[in-house]
């Protein structure tokens, strides 16, 4: 009973930097800022950077240092400029998006939710091209684009929210505010002006693939340690030349509920969940006020809610 | 027979905690052990007593099919059996099934000669439910403060539960818990995207490897985990977004009664914002 049983990697041998494959000579350099750290070794690998920063990822993190600045500092100037204030009343503090009187306009006094329209242009900016950045990284070292598509479901969440729904609606005071507890009332709200989430089938979908990724993760991350002894998260290699680790892995979830996945397709099914949360839940929100008014009573109609 | 062209060398006897090898064979895929049988028992007598219930109930409609647990006014004794006796055998048998499911795991664990991560996650979902059916109920003095068991009932139980305490988004450990399952679904987006981008690198290219998929991280955000790293930081995630929804439904009702709104003027009255003030 007293196995070892893979929870912490107990000896760290430490080599050279591993600078990383090499690239093509369409890249800059990498950033060879490179240190290690034990308490990462412990649960992964113990080496942080380099990194490849490239114009897309500077031009990300531009964008993204100017809306984290417009929002930072319209909090502060809500508090007057004190920081004492800032940090007691932080989690309360909010940039709104402009009233319902403003509609579409991009020309928003500044004060009246202009530097919402502003710090929304620079962070959706920033994510893009971070997105760009994905790609290119990825084609760089002649991987599939799979990361970057899952990043686009993300993507088109956000998008909903702060642009597309707001522009079928008509006007941007229905996006989603930039503040801890504001967003979070944004959400209820939601909710309650529409007659309840819950009965909308797209929210049911994207909370079961939510939850469902949770499990997956529970089962697929438990699986491998508890394989690790067979070497089992050598997934790669063990994909395409099956050990003992795949198929232990394998039985002990077809002799637990008679079934099993394979190495490779049971990252098929973590992928498709992970994306699939977002795809529903951006499908789900983008309804809701343009097509469907109020989900209890759609729920009533369709034969899935009662009084 | 079900069996893999590989599995004969592995369906061997040995590994089970009771029994002996009385019940150390398979049924088709499954296999069985002395918790096998249990979890049938308990499985098919809570189903069965769920279709019975529906069927004194008024509607078969899937969706609106509910098995409700006793009035508040029971306490914490057993009710008659059409005023939530059935929820609470249903409830016996869902945690003897789920228990039971948790031991099958530790003895297929066994004779595979795998660790027991497997059966210990699991242990964080039946925990969940039990917190939800059983602890917070006890601690709060009614087993009607269980959740009811059907597809909207159970949301509505949800939906109404969070308002009793004014905004649940509010609930300090509900934020941990979300956080934890969008991180969760975050990193398993991220480590099955970068498997199958090693692994379908495209048409006529050369499959990657582990190197390539440490590249990919670093250039991208500075740091890779490392394929043992990731399975580790992916079970810690996901066990602890389980861990946090128990507490925070456990929290609210037996360690505190109002509105998770105000519970946050606890924040804003900290004596450090107000050491300036004259």
């Amino acid at each position: 009973m007293a196995d070892y049983q893979n929870i912490f990697t107990q000896i760290q041998v430490r080599g050279h930097v591993d600078h990383g494959v090499p690239l093509g000579p369409d890249n800059e350099d990498r950033y060879k800022i490179t240190s290690f750290s034990h308490l990462f070794g412990r649960l992964g690998d113990a080496q942080i950077g380099p990194v490849y920063l490239g114009w897309t990822g500077l031009a990300s993190l531009i964008c993204g240092f100017f809306a984290i600045e417009i929002i930072g500092l319209n909090m502060m100037a809500s508090v007057n400029w004190n920081p004492i204030e800032f940090v007691g009343t932080l989690p309360w503090l909010t940039l709104n998006p402009p009233g319902p009187e403003h509609g579409l306009s991009f020309f928003v006094p500044l004060q009246e939710g202009g530097w919402w329209l502003l710090a929304g242009f620079f962070l959706t900016a920033s994510i893009l091209l971070w997105w760009v950045r994905s790609y290119r990284r990825a084609l760089a070292l002649g991987l599939g684009t799979h990361i970057c598509w899952a990043f686009a479901a993300a993507i088109w969440l956000y998008l909903v929210c702060g642009f597309i729904r707001p522009v079928m609606m008509g006007s941007w005071s229905e996006a989603v505010p930039f503040g801890i507890f504001t967003h979070l009332d944004w959400t209820n709200n939601f909710s309650l002006m529409y007659g309840n989430l819950f009965y909308n089938p797209f929210h049911m979908l994207s909370i079961v693939f939510l939850y469902g990724s949770a499990l997956l993760f529970a089962m697929h991350g438990a699986t491998i340690l508890a394989v690790g002894r067979y070497g089992g998260e050598r997934e790669i290699e063990q994909i395409y030349d099956r050990g003992t680790a795949s198929e232990r892995a394998a039985l002990f979830w077809r002799w637990t509920m008679g079934f099993n996945a394979s190495m490779e397709s049971i990252h098929r099914w973590a992928w498709w969940f992970a994306i699939l949360c977002p795809i529903t839940g951006g499908i789900g929100i983008l309804l809701t006020g343009t097509v469907v008014d109020n989900w209890f009573l759609w729920g009533l109609d369709n034969g899935f809610a009662a009084f | 027979m079900a069996l893999l062209n590989y599995e004969r060398k592995y369906r061997i006897r040995g590994g089970t905690l009771v029994g002996g090898d009385l019940f150390d064979f398979w049924v088709g895929p499954f296999y069985v052990g002395f918790f096998g049988v249990t979890t049938a028992f308990f499985a098919a007598l809570g189903t069965a007593l769920i279709f019975f219930g529906a069927s004194q109930g008024d509607t078969w409609n899937p969706w609106l099919i509910s098995i409700d647990p006793p009035d508040v006014s029971y306490g914490l004794a057993l009710a008659p059996m059409m005023e939530g006796g059935l929820w609470q055998i249903i409830t016996f048998c869902a945690i003897g099934a789920f228990g039971s499911w948790i031991l099958r795991e530790v003895e297929i664990s066994r004779k595979l000669g795998m660790g027991f991560h497997v059966p210990f996650a699991f242990s964080f979902a039946v925990l969940a439910y039990v917190t939800l059916v059983v602890i917070r109920p006890v601690l709060m003095g009614a087993w009607g403060h269980g959740f009811p068991y059907g597809i909207m009932s159970h949301l509505d139980w949800v939906s109404n539960t969070g308002y009793m305490y004014g905004n649940f988004h509010y609930n300090p450990a509900h934020m941990i818990a979300i956080t934890f399952f969008f991180t969760t679904t975050l990193a398993l987006a991220m480590h099955g995207g970068l498997v199958l981008s090693a692994t379908n690198p495209g048409k006529g290219k050369e499959v990657k490897t582990p190197e390539h998929e440490n590249a990919f991280f670093r250039d991208f955000i500075g740091y890779s985990i490392g394929t043992l790293g990731i399975h580790r930081l992916g079970l810690f995630l996901a066990l602890s977004a389980g861990f946090w929804s128990a507490v925070c439904i456990v929290i609210s009702g037996p360690f505190y009664e109002g509105s998770w709104i105000t519970w946050w003027d606890g924040w804003k009255n900290l004596p450090i914002w107000h050491m300036g003030d004259v």
